[in-house]
């Protein structure tokens, strides 16, 4: 067990530095698809290993499976209290604590996903129902939505059913060619289903609010997916009409009045990362090398996996 | 519902009926549509004797603004609801896009080709 317990304890510990320097990358530019794999390795390896140390440390049984071992100490609390006194001592109630904490960390992150899906649906729902009432199709942008309003505004309401949605200002602002752009970049949001990708992120962020990795590496695995939908629209457009098309639409951002929050940095410079990155593509990673993030992101999920189900 | 933004006082379901002469509904199915409004809290419907009367709960200006808020990222809640082509912009940052913008007009103007090389202001941009 004790071995175990240290390699499980490494993989929780190692996985937040490891967070804080593949959101610094830059590598992961260049092959977005790459990148989004390892940061859900990251994530899921993390909260495996968190809890099954936790569950490990307390349920301290040699050569059995973490799993197993504290799910007995576990029945055998239920057990003990339903039966009469249960062995007592300093040593065994911090074991019991400990189990108690990786179970309670367990249900907070299974709560967390549940209610920010929850909260997603509902804004979700609140927007087609207002579309359905505001909003019109418009020949210039076919198959999407326009809402009159002077704004520059363009993003897509995912789901079963799904909208895009584009301004007056936004249709004002760009050319035809613009405007396909933008449609290709969010159709392949759609159809990829990137709020999923991005889901657990925002959940995390949502537990752990003060946390500057779980901050860092909710904007990180956002951009990646609006690098990967920019690669996507690329296959139909040119680069040069999706750059100047993020160029007008970003320009025109800080225009909007009542900026509450539009200056928490929450952007970073990301349209201008995202621009350079079209207008001057670096060549996509070498097989090796995507080889190896796809090696490295198996092992972030198989080793917590290995000694929580698995006795040595 | 544009029906009954554009109406000053609350409409009964015959009135609205009346105003929508260019499409044949049903008295039914105008019926159903503002009870379904009511129960989303869109119109907010009083009684009349034995008919109802409705009336918009909140101006169409009203929706437009709950609309855009959310979809400019303005509301202080950060949540994966919609996907936006654009995230927040920082005022220095949608400066410095349009000084690169600016930049890419002018060499349109002078060069017959543009390289859309729009390196330098972009740069400030990602640093600021």
């Amino acid at each position: 067990m004790l071995p175990a317990v240290l390699i499980l304890t490494a993989v929780a510990a190692g996985s937040i530095p490891a967070a804080s320097a593949l959101a610094s990358a830059r590598w992961p530019g260049r092959s977005p698809a790459a990148a989004i794999l390892l940061w859900q390795a990251l994530g899921l390896g993390w909260g495996l290993a968190a809890v099954g140390a936790l569950a490990g440390l307390g349920a301290g049984r040699r050569h059995a499976a973490v799993a197993r071992a504290a799910l007995a100490v576990a029945a055998r609390v239920v057990r003990g209290a339903a039966l009469g006194p249960r062995p007592s001592g300093l040593l065994a109630d911090l074991r019991l604590a400990s189990v108690a904490a990786g179970l309670l960390l367990l249900m907070l992150l299974c709560w967390v996903l549940v209610a920010a899906s929850a909260v997603v649906l509902r804004a979700r729902r609140r927007q087609r129902d207002l579309l359905s009432l505001l909003a019109h199709g418009d020949p210039k942008v076919p198959g999407a939505l326009v809402v009159d309003h002077p704004a520059a505004a363009a993003y897509c309401v995912p789901g079963l059913r799904s909208r895009i949605v584009i301004s007056a200002g936004t249709l004002e602002l760009l050319d035809q060619a613009e405007l396909a752009a933008v449609l290709a970049h969010e159709r392949a949001h759609l159809r990829e289903r990137h709020d999923l990708v991005l889901l657990p992120f925002t959940a995390l962020l949502r537990a752990f609010r003060w946390s500057a990795v779980a901050r860092r590496a909710e904007g990180a695995v956002a951009l990646l997916l609006e690098m990967l939908a920019d690669d996507h629209a690329l296959r139909h457009r040119p680069a040069s009409q999706l750059a100047t098309a993020l160029m007008r639409v970003g320009a025109a951002g800080s225009q909007v009045p009542s900026g509450a929050l539009a200056a928490d940095g929450a952007g970073g410079g990301e349209v201008a990362v995202r621009v350079a990155r079209l207008l001057r593509p670096a060549p996509g990673l070498s097989a090796p090398a995507i080889t190896l993030v796809c090696g490295a992101a198996v092992l972030l999920v198989a080793v917590p996996v290995a000694f929580l189900f698995i006795s040595f | 519902m544009d029906v009954l933004w554009e109406s000053p006082e609350p409409l009964t379901v015959r009135q609205v009926s009346g105003q929508l002469t260019a499409r044949d509904l049903a008295h039914t199915t105008v019926m159903t549509v503002l009870d379904r409004l009511a129960k989303k809290g869109f119109s907010r419907r009083e009684r009349d004797g034995r008919a109802w009367r409705y009336r918009a709960a909140e101006s169409r200006e009203a929706y437009v603004t709950e609309l855009m808020l959310n979809a400019l990222d303005q509301t202080g809640d950060r949540q994966a609801a919609l996907a936006r082509f654009v995230r927040s912009v920082s005022g220095a940052e949608a400066r410095a896009l349009r000084r690169a913008l600016e930049a890419l007009e002018v060499r349109e103007l002078v060069e017959p080709r543009p390289s859309l090389d729009a390196r330098k202001p972009l740069e400030e941009a990602h640093e600021g």
